[in-house]
C-alpha cells in the first residue's frame, strides 16, 4: 500500500513578531520548522507501516527551502520525498495550495490514504485537508484520533468531536487528518539521519504538473488579505499584592467580593 | 437578491444552539446589506418546533433536507445537499460554525465550487462601498488579526468560532418560510460508515461551564492540580489548562483552552500561574470576569483582567481555599 503525507514547513511562531511601523509580519532571522502538526501524521503513517506492508511518500508544496522538512521526515522513518516548488505556486491560498496538492498526488499516483496534520500552525486553518480530498473526489475524515484496524481495503478508526469520539469505517482511498492523540511522534535515528542526507528529493513545478495558470498562485486564490493588525486588548485590572500574610488575606478577601458581586450582577 | 445562509447543525433531529450565535452574525450582516437570511438544515426526522425556533431567532427561510443518510454529519452526503442548495439558491454568504462539522463540511465545498474561504473567524462586517463581506480571523499563532475579503468568487464562505458571540434570542411573532426539499440521490454515495458514538462528560461541562479555574505551568507539577481542582468544585467551575500544562500530560486535551483548544465565554475565569500567551487569550478574553493570581507583576494576563493578586499561588490558593471552606460562600 503507498501512504503519503503531506507536510508544511511554517515559521517558528512563538518567535513571529509585528513591526510596530509598517504593520508587518518580519519574517526576518524567524527559524522555519516542520509544522509541529504534521509529526502526528507522519507517526500515524510509521504506524501504519508497522502493521501493514506500506510505502510512505513526504510530499512538501513551498519554497526551495520546504526540502529540510521533508528530510526531516525522512530522518524520522519516511520513505521517499517529493517537493512541489515553483515561484509561480506562490501567494496560494488555501485553494489554490490544495489545488496544487491533489495534482502532484495524482501525477505521482496510486496512493491508497493521504495524511495530512491537524493544521498548520502559521495559516491555522486547517483547510487543506478536506480540500484536497474534495480536489481528488476522495472522503475525508478529519481530526482522527485512533487508528484502529486497517483491513481488506477499510480503516476502522475514531474521530475526535465537541462532546465525544465518533468511530467510522472509511472504505479507501481516502483522506485522513491527525490530532495529537493519535501518537507521540518518535525522534528521528541516525540511520534516518544519513539517509535524509543522501536522498535525492525530486521536484514537481508548473512545467511537469501542467496546471493551469489561472487556476494557481494569487490568480487561482478567491481569498485576498486586505489587513493585518495587533489585537487590542482593553480591560483595567485592579491589582493586589500578596508579599505578606496581611496582603494575601486583604487580597483574598476583595477578590471573594468581586466574585460575590459579580454573581449578583449576572444573577 | 441573493441572500445570506447560515447552517444550522443538528443532533437527533434537534437544532444545535451553535446555529443562533450564527443568526447573530447572519442578522446583523442582513440589516448591514439589506439581505434575506436563509438557513439550512440536513438531518433526518428534524422537529418541527426546531425549524420554527430558527425563524423566531432571526431567520427568514429554512430549508431543510432529510435523509437516513444525513443523520449523522458525513462530508460526502452532506456536500452534495449543499452543493445543491448552492445551485438552487445561490448564496451570496454561507456561514458555519468552526465546529469539527464545519471546519470539515465547508473546505469540501469551497474547493468543488471554487469559492474562497476563511476559517474561524472571530468578526465580520459588511464592506460599506463594495458590500462584501469583511472576514476577520487570528492568524499567525494569534499573533495577529487579518481582515480578509473574497472580491470574486461566490459564495463567499466562513466558519465561524463558536462562543464568538451572544445567541440571537427569540422573537415572538416572527415570521417566514420552511420548505423541505427532497435531498439529492447522489447522497447514497458514502465511502464511510458510522458506526456509533463515545461521550466524554468532561468535555461537555468545559465549554458550557459558566465559571472556569484555569491552571497554568505556574502550578509546576501534575500532583499540585490537585488544589486547583479543589478550588473549582468549591467553585463550582469547571477545570480548563494552558498548553503548556497540557503537554507536559498534566491534564489531557479536552482541557486546553485557547488558538488551538477550545473557545470558552465562562462568567468567570480564575487563572492560576497563566502567563496569558496571546494564543492562550484567544480562547478567553471574552469572559464576563477575568481574575489572574501570577507571581509576576508583568504578566501578560494581568493586561486583560478584572482582577489581579500579584503573588505565590502556593500561598495564595491555600488562604482561599480555606476561606471558601469555612463558607465564605459564593453563592
Ligand atoms: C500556534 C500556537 C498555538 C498555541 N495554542 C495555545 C492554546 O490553545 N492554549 C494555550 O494555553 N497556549 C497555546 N499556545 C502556547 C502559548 O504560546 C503559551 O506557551 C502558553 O499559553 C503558556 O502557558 P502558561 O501560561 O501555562 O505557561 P507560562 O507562559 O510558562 O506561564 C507560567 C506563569 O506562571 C507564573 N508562575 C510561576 N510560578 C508561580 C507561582 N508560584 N505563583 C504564581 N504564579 C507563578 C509565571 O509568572 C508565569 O507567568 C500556543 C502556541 C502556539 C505557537
Ligand atoms: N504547502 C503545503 N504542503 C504540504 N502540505 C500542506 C501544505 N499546506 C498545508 N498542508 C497540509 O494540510 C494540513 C492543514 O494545513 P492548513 O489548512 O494550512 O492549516 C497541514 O497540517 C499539512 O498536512
Amino acid at each position: 500500500m503507498r501512504i503519503a503525507v503531506a507536510v508544511k514547513q511554517v515559521p517558528e511562531t512563538k518567535s513571529v513578531k509585528m513591526d510596530p511601523e509598517t504593520r508587518t509580519v518580519v519574517r526576518q532571522g524567524v527559524q522555519a520548522i516542520i509544522n509541529p502538526l504534521d509529526l502526528y501524521a507522519i507517526e500515524a503513517a510509521l504506524r501504519l507501516k508497522e502493521s501493514c506492508d506500506a510505502q510512505i511518500t513526504a510530499l512538501s508544496m513551498g519554497p526551495p527551502q520546504a526540502v529540510n522538512a521533508l528530510k526531516e521526515a525522512v530522518a524520522m522513518g519516511i520513505d521517499q520525498a517529493v517537493l512541489i516548488s515553483d515561484r509561480a505556486f506562490s501567494g496560494s491560498d488555501t485553494w489554490a495550495t490544495s489545488y496544487i496538492l491533489a495534482a502532484a498526488i495524482r501525477k505521482l499516483g496510486g496512493f491508497e490514504l493521504i495524511l495530512c496534520g491537524e493544521r498548520a500552525t502559521d495559516g491555522d486553518t486547517g483547510q487543506v485537508g478536506p480540500e484536497m480530498a474534495a480536489a481528488l473526489g476522495l472522503p475525508v475524515i478529519t481530526y482522527v484520533n485512533h487508528i484502529h484496524e486497517l483491513r481488506a481495503g477499510t480503516l476502522k478508526i475514531s474521530r475526535l468531536v465537541e462532546g465525544g469520539m465518533e468511530k467510522l469505517a472509511l472504505r479507501l482511498p481516502g483522506v485522513i487528518t491527525v490530532v495529537k492523540e493519535i501518537g507521540e511522534p518518535r525522534l528521528p535515528t541516525f540511520r534516518g539521519k544519513l539517509k535524509a542526507k543522501k536522498l535525492d528529493i525530486p521536484v514537481l513545478n508548473l512545467e511537469i504538473l501542467q496546471l493551469d495558470k489561472q487556476l494557481i498562485g494569487l490568480d487561482g486564490s478567491p481569498t485576498r488579505v486586505v489587513k493585518i493588525f495587533r489585537p487590542e486588548i482593553v480591560r483595567r485590572c485592579h491589582l493586589f499584592r500578596a508579599e505578606t500574610e496581611t496582603q494575601t488575606k486583604a487580597a483574598v478577601e476583595a477578590m471573594l467580593a468581586l466574585m460575590n458581586r459579580e454573581e449578583v450582577k449576572s444573577a | 437578491m441573493k441572500a445570506i445562509w447560515i447552517t444550522a447543525e443538528q443532533e437527533a433531529g434537534e437544532i444545535k444552539p451553535v446555529a443562533y450565535e450564527l443568526l447573530t452574525r447572519g442578522r446583523a450582516l442582513a440589516k448591514k446589506s439589506g439581505r434575506r437570511l436563509g438557513a439550512m438544515v440536513f438531518g433526518e426526522n428534524i422537529s418541527e418546533a426546531g425549524l420554527n425556533e430558527l425563524i423566531a431567532r432571526g431567520a427568514d427561510r429554512v430549508v431543510a433536507m432529510e435523509a437516513p443518510e444525513l443523520k449523522h454529519f458525513s462530508v460526502e452526503p452532506y456536500s452534495v445537499c449543499m452543493l445543491e442548495l448552492i445551485r438552487k439558491y445561490e448564496p451570496e454568504i454561507i456561514l458555519a460554525a468552526a465546529t469539527s462539522t464545519g471546519r470539515t463540511l465547508m473546505p469540501y465545498v469551497a474547493m468543488t465550487c471554487h469559492a474562497g474561504l476563511t476559517a474561524d473567524c472571530t468578526e465580520l462586517d459588511i464592506e460599506a462601498e463594495t458590500g462584501l463581506l469583511l472576514q476577520t480571523r487570528p492568524a499567525i499563532g494569534g499573533n495577529i488579526m487579518a481582515t480578509i475579503k473574497c472580491p470574486e468568487h461566490r459564495p463567499q464562505m466562513a466558519t465561524i468560532r463558536p462562543k464568538s458571540t451572544p445567541e440571537s434570542p427569540q422573537t415572538a411573532g416572527r415570521t417566514g418560510e420552511i420548505i423541505r426539499l427532497e435531498a439529492p440521490a447522489a447522497i447514497k454515495r458514502t465511502r464511510v460508515e458510522y458506526n456509533g458514538f463515545e461521550p466524554d462528560d468532561e468535555e461537555i461541562s468545559l465549554q458550557d461551564a459558566e465559571k472556569i479555574v484555569v491552571v497554568g505551568r505556574g502550578i509546576k507539577t501534575e500532583a499540585n492540580i490537585k488544589s486547583a481542582r479543589e478550588l473549582a468544585d468549591l467553585l463550582g467551575a469547571a477545570l480548563g489548562a494552558t498548553r503548556e500544562v497540557v503537554d507536559r500530560g498534566w491534564l489531557n486535551y479536552s482541557h486546553q483552552i485557547g488558538l488551538s483548544g477550545k473557545t470558552v465565554t465562562p462568567r468567570l475565569y480564575v487563572g492560576i500561574g497563566v502567563s496569558g500567551a496571546i494564543q492562550h487569550l484567544a480562547g478567553m478574553q471574552t469572559a464576563e470576569c477575568i481574575i489572574a493570581i501570577n507571581k509576576d507583576p508583568d504578566a501578560q494576563i494581568f493586561h486583560i483582567a478584572d482582577f489581579g493578586i500579584v503573588g505565590d499561588l502556593f500561598e495564595v490558593l491555600p488562604v482561599l481555599i480555606g476561606k471558601l471552606k469555612r463558607g465564605e460562600k459564593i453563592c
